[in-house]
């Protein structure tokens, strides 16, 4: 039982990490935009939620409040500028997305190595940084959390994981409830159709992209400072949830509520390799497939089935250019 | 009569009539380069304090300042080429074949295993056992989301991109297999002493080994698959494809066969790739053999537009910025990552180049309008 729970604690903590990538990506899929870039934006997310926090906690600042509001807005901000490279590049200039997505990807983690090693040696000592004021305040739960079993499950976790639970369903909202929602999808499904029906459809890509970026920004941010609580390491790992959280968005076949179970299912997936019995060393690098196996099965059964409402947007990965319909 | 207000947008934006002369459409590339490093120099001083122009002269220094260097350097450039010419005929056909990671790695292993395995093998017997194990593994690798586009009209980014994932783990399983010495989590240099299975010199048989069998190979591969794309009906079905799948179809091509065809060539040649990486360069294999370049070489394909004898010299660039930018910051204790920042930034400028190759711009200078 005590394993169950400790299986459950950091699957949540795992999904929510890919969660808000996923979540970020959906919402640039659905204007139509393939965004390869979204491991590179995570990264500059993860990075820009650690700057600010250490210089302020090196300059002897001890408000967490403060150090989580730096954090965040600093995170949000570089996440969001890299959304605005890309939405340059592939709206404006109509670069092609694939590959102006993978430049990102490889800037953002150039990016972001750079400075976090730069940082450790800045930090001295031990060589790592640490945010230790500002990644308690992002890792507080309330005293629901603390009685243990279930409880800690389900509120013994920081605020984050919570606003992507939020994030989640204020998007299945807004995607399926309101006009506005309805006209970004209709970007993304046929923008020439949408831009005669008086549409704007530069902007509503511009906005989906850059939105969707800070999002998916947020993902990096809480792996830094929740996840590895408020440390850096050059080890490339945030590359591989990018990555994760670009399958999830197909495995959650572009819906902001499948994406809520199933980065908890990938999180539980991911973790349980500790726990099946029998696995060697070597067995369990097999084992860890799984989720990317489990992806490709929702793939090519989506594209099996061809039901209507599973379908990527019609026009995922297209420039559009209105001169040229 | 009255006069109604009418909008014009200031910037009007409109594709080329006919496409640039040539030289014209390199100049811009070239300008682009240069704001580009430009542009890095600025950002190179502003998180160092270096100046720019020195900072590039240790790049060049760093890049080709030895002869050893100067092989390194063509080297890896050398295994960036043959992953891009592998993927010239994928995305030429507008396959998205981003798995090219995944298809360098079993490749890889399949070299590795027949180091291991074959080791007692004749030498020139070894190669050949690993150049058609990469291939083939690597053929196979492409295969599945070939198949699967054909077929099913499977999304083959996202196909090929999780394949990717499952050779990286693939990877991690055959190195604690094959780990050397036993708890290193490493596979160590395979036949370090009888050098088995590992790419002869070609110049010289000194310590400081050349590498130009691997410059003999890629050349080879690149020179076939020029000819390949531009010379033979493949390439002339794959160009119409890549153009209008339903002007293919109407024309009598057969789509889906080529399709996957393609695609098996495509990972083939990025298995060959981790055969170069395995046998001529790091004799060892680890999740990092790819190390991204599978990503890059996509860039390198695209900006060449395609054409293998241009991706000689993107490739070099490429590799030849990451080799400088390593040398700048190991002489000035800055982070090895700052070479894909700068990588990244170019890569950026080359990128958003293309449009002004591609579309005109005009200024609306508050002409009339006409009614």
């Amino acid at each position: 039982m005590a394993q169950l729970m400790a299986l459950l604690d950091s699957a949540i903590a795992f999904g929510t990490v890919i969660m808000l990538g996923a979540l970020g990506e959906i919402i640039i899929e659905k204007s139509g935009n393939l965004n390869l870039g979204i491991p590179g934006v995570m990264f500059l997310g993860a990075i820009g939620g650690l700057i600010p926090p250490f210089f302020y906690e090196l300059g002897g600042g001890s408000n967490p409040i403060v150090g989580i509001l730096l954090s965040l807005l600093c995170s949000l901000l570089f996440s969001a500028f890299g959304g605005i490279i890309y939405a340059f590049l592939t709206i404006t200039l109509r670069a092609n997305q694939n590959v102006t997505g993978l430049t990102l990807t490889i800037f953002g983690a150039g990016f972001a190595e750079f400075f976090g090693a730069s940082l450790n040696k800045l930090a001295g000592g031990v060589g790592q940084i640490s945010i230790p004021v500002t990644s308690a305040g992002f890792r507080a739960y309330t005293p629901l959390g603390s009685m243990g079993g279930i409880m800690k499950i389900l509120f013994g976790h920081g605020f984050l994981v919570y606003l992507a639970l939020v994030i989640a369903v204020v998007l299945h909202w807004f995607l399926n409830h309101t006009r506005k929602g309805l006209n970004l999808r209709a970007v993304g499904e046929n923008p020439g159709t949408a831009d005669a029906a008086g549409i704007n459809v530069t902007r509503y890509k511009y906005v989906g992209t850059i939105v969707g970026s800070a999002i998916a920004g947020l993902g990096g941010l809480f792996y830094t400072v929740d996840y590895i609580k408020g440390t850096w390491a050059n080890d490339g790992t945030v590359e591989g949830l990018g990555w994760l959280a670009v399958a999830l968005v197909i495995f959650a076949t572009w819906k902001p509520l499948n994406a809520i179970w199933g980065s908890y299912l990938f999180g539980i997936v991911m973790w349980s390799y500790m726990y099946v019995p029998g696995l060697t060393r070597s067995t369990s690098e097999l084992y860890k497939m799984l989720p990317y196996v489990m992806t490709l099965v929702v793939l090519i059964l989506v594209s099996l089935r061809k039901k209507r409402e599973n379908q990527p947007p019609a026009s995922l990965g297209l420039s559009y250019f209105r001169e040229e319909r | 009569m009255e006069k109604r207000k009418v909008h014009e947008p200031f910037i009007l934006m409109s594709k080329r009539a006919e496409a640039l002369p040539a030289w014209k459409s390199w100049g811009i590339r070239l300008i682009a380069f240069l704001l580009s490093l430009v542009v890095c120099g600025f950002v190179i001083m502003a998180v160092s304090g270096l100046n720019p122009v020195q900072v590039y002269a240790t790049m060049a220094k760093g890049a080709l300042g030895t002869s050893k260097k100067a092989w390194v350097t063509i080297r890896d450039t050398m295994t960036m080429l043959c992953i891009a010419v592998g993927l010239a005929p994928a995305f030429k056909m507008r396959f998205w074949n981003i798995g090219a990671e995944g298809q360098i790695l079993v490749g890889g292993i399949a070299s590795a295993a027949c180091m291991i395995y074959l080791k007692d093998l004749p030498m020139p017997v070894l190669l050949l056992t690993m150049l058609l194990a990469s291939l083939v593994a690597g053929g196979i690798w492409g295969f599945f989301p070939g198949l699967f586009k054909a077929r099913w009209n499977t999304n083959e980014t996202l196909f090929t991109l999780m394949m990717n994932y499952i050779a990286i783990q693939l990877t991690a399983f055959f190195v604690s297999l094959w780990e050397n010495p036993f708890g290193s989590n490493s596979v160590g240099i395979i036949n370090s002493q009888t050098k088995a299975g590992w790419l002869p010199n070609l110049l010289s048989d000194g310590y400081n080994g050349d590498y130009g069998w691997n410059v003999i190979i890629v050349l080879t591969v690149t020179l076939i698959m020029y000819l390949y794309m531009n010379k033979s009906k493949h390439g002339y079905e794959i160009a119409v494809i890549g153009d209008s799948e339903n002007t293919a179809r109407y024309a009598g091509i057969r789509v889906n066969r080529a399709y996957v065809r393609t695609i098996i060539l495509s990972g083939a040649v990025c298995g060959l790739a981790g055969f170069v990486a395995v046998s001529g360069a790091s004799h060892s294999i680890s999740t990092a053999t790819a190390g991204g370049r599978g990503f890059t070489a996509i860039i390198v394909a695209w900006l060449a537009q395609f054409n293998s004898i241009v991706m000689i010299i993107f490739s070099f660039l490429i590799v030849f910025l990451q080799k400088g930018a390593q040398a700048i910051a190991s002489s000035y204790n800055l982070s090895q990552e700052v070479s894909e920042m700068i990588t990244g930034i170019i890569l950026f400028f080359l990128l958003g180049s293309e449009f002004f190759v591609n579309y005109v711009i005009r200024f609306n200078k508050g002409r009339k309008v006409r009614k």
